[in-house]
């Protein structure tokens, strides 16, 4: 699969399931019988693979919540992992 | 940006909930998990007490639902459930035969919220199929199967793996491909309940596992970021134990159709336990303070040579449920681990089922369907055994 760059447009995939966990105090991933607890960054990340935005408009939206942060290899470097579990498409 | 240090502190949450919904089936697998003497619990929790079950558990931290049984889809009100249990946010997951399953069926879970189907298989092949299942359901899995997919859900398909299909396990996988399952279980047989009694018919051969150890990672391979295969080596053939539940009331919280409830479906079977009722407590005591839930939490009931073991972390002394059928006291270490004095026996009990696997005489022996007669005969038997 090609790396992915600023203009592909992520999205959840609809066989997993994505949400904000209160009793675990952070976002999860959830799949068949598993569960993965996501970091902070990651959470903010996956929040935001709408569907509609791009990996450019991630990181801009990213920048204007969190300014002091250099984020954009975390960002890529993040997605590409969430890909290849499956979590996200992009298109 | 990250969490750490933020686990150690907590006490640990139920984040497992198994519903039993029902002990009924129309199957009649010979390793199925539920109690010998299943047949006489008759009294099956109402769709109010399942749904406060449910709600407590989900306060408590519980993220994943499993519906299983006997057979879910027995229960009527099962569509209502995965509605109120989505609606709490739970991952939903039905584990399932598929049998008492329709097109219109699956829709209908589609739209309450549901999340992922687990059917499962016998075998790959309609006759052994069949023959274990005790009932001709093969080519309607397959349908269900289809329909699963078509629907969108992900699809986990379950083999449990033992002497009788174990060398199906190429076609297996196979069938897993043509079905476009996303997760195929190659579950191996766990001697408990109806699986202990029909023991010897069950245990596979060391050649046996040794080919589907290849195969499956043969597939793993070949089938890596399309399909998930998961294989385990079964414990049995192991020196040291499965790490079990992750823990005696750690992670998962049982509740039987009756609502009592349990850290681990098999633990009912243990003597000197009493086992709480939802229906007379809240899941936060049962879960926190109940005695019971707690008899085995941490490392500090253990015995030799457990007590003293520098892996007591890691493995937890194994399986208290084991221990005890097999050693007579679940305090002890599960046998599997070559430390403990009871490990040969179990070492005697393969090498002889080895020896014997294929000779006519004994693969004569018949083995003990699981379905309410057999379990009224052998809690019969048992009651009427001088003391
Ligand atoms: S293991 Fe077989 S008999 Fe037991 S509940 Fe499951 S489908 Fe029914
Ligand atoms: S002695 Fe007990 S704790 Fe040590 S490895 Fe064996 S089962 Fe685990």
């Amino acid at each position: 699969m090609n790396p992915i760059t600023g203009d592909n447009i992520p999205a959840i995939t609809p066989t997993f399931r994505f949400q904000w966990e209160k009793a675990q105090n952070c976002f999860v991933v959830l799949y068949p019988e598993g569960m993965v607890k996501l970091s902070h960054s990651a959470g903010e990340i996956m929040k935001r693979c709408d569907g509609a935005t791009s990996v450019d408009g991630i990181i801009t939206d990213l920048h204007k919540e969190f300014p002091d942060t250099d984020l954009d290899v975390e960002v890529y470097k993040f997605l590409e992992v969430a890909r290849e579990q499956g979590w996200i498409r992009t298109k | 940006m990250n969490k750490a240090g933020s686990e150690q502190s907590k006490l640990p949450q139920p984040l497992w909930l198994l519903a039993e919904l029902t002990y009924a089936c129309p199957l009649q697998c010979p390793y199925c998990s539920n109690p010998l003497d299943f047949a006489k619990y008759k009294k099956e929790l109402a769709t109010d007490d399942w749904i406060r079950v449910m709600r407590e558990a989900r306060e408590m931290g519980a993220t994943q639902l499993g519906f299983s049984g006997g057979e879910p889809l027995v229960r009527t009100d099962l569509e209502e459930l995965i509605a109120e249990a989505r609606q709490l946010g739970f991952y939903t997951n039905l584990i399932t035969s598929g049998v008492g399953m329709d097109e219109k069926r699956i829709k209908a879970f589609k739209d309450a919220g549901l999340d992922h189907i687990q059917v499962s298989f016998q075998a790959s092949s309609e006759e052994l199929n069949n023959f274990i299942a005790g009932t001709d359901a093969f080519q309607h899995k397959l349908e269900m199967a289809r329909l699963v997919k078509k629907y969108g859900y992900p699809m986990v398909l379950c083999f449990v793996l033992h002497r009788r299909n174990e060398d199906q396990i190429r076609d297996i996988l196979e069938l897993a491909i043509t079905l476009e399952a996303d997760y195929v279980e190659l579950a191996t047989t766990q001697y408990y309940g109806w699986a202990y009694h029909n023991r010897e018919q069950l245990i596979p051969t060391r050649e046996q596992l040794l080919h589907a150890e290849q195969v499956a990672k043969e597939y793993q391979e070949k089938m890596k970021g399309k399909m998930r295969i998961f294989y385990v080596i079964p414990d049995y053939f192991e020196n040291r134990p499965k790490r079990c539940m992750d823990g005696w009331g750690h992670v998962f919280l049982t509740i039987t159709p009756d609502g009592t409830a349990l850290p681990c479906h098999a633990a009912r079977q243990l003597p000197g336990l009493e086992f709480p009722n939802v229906k007379n407590h809240n899941i936060e005591w049962i879960w926190n303070d109940s005695p019971d839930f707690n008899k085995f939490r941490g490392l500090d009931w253990m015995k030799e040579p457990c007590r003293s073991c520098p892996e007591k972390e890691k493995d937890l002394g194994g399986c208290r449920c084991q221990a005890y059928m097999l050693t007579g006291d679940a305090r002890n270490a599960d046998p599997v681990c070559d430390k403990s004095p009871h490990h040969h026996e179990l070492v005697a009990t393969i090498d002889r089922v080895g020896k014997l696997a294929g000779t006519p005489e004994f693969e004569a022996k018949p083995i003990l369907f699981r379905n309410p007669k057999n379990s009224k005969k052998i809690t019969s038997d048992k009651e009427t055994l001088p003391a």
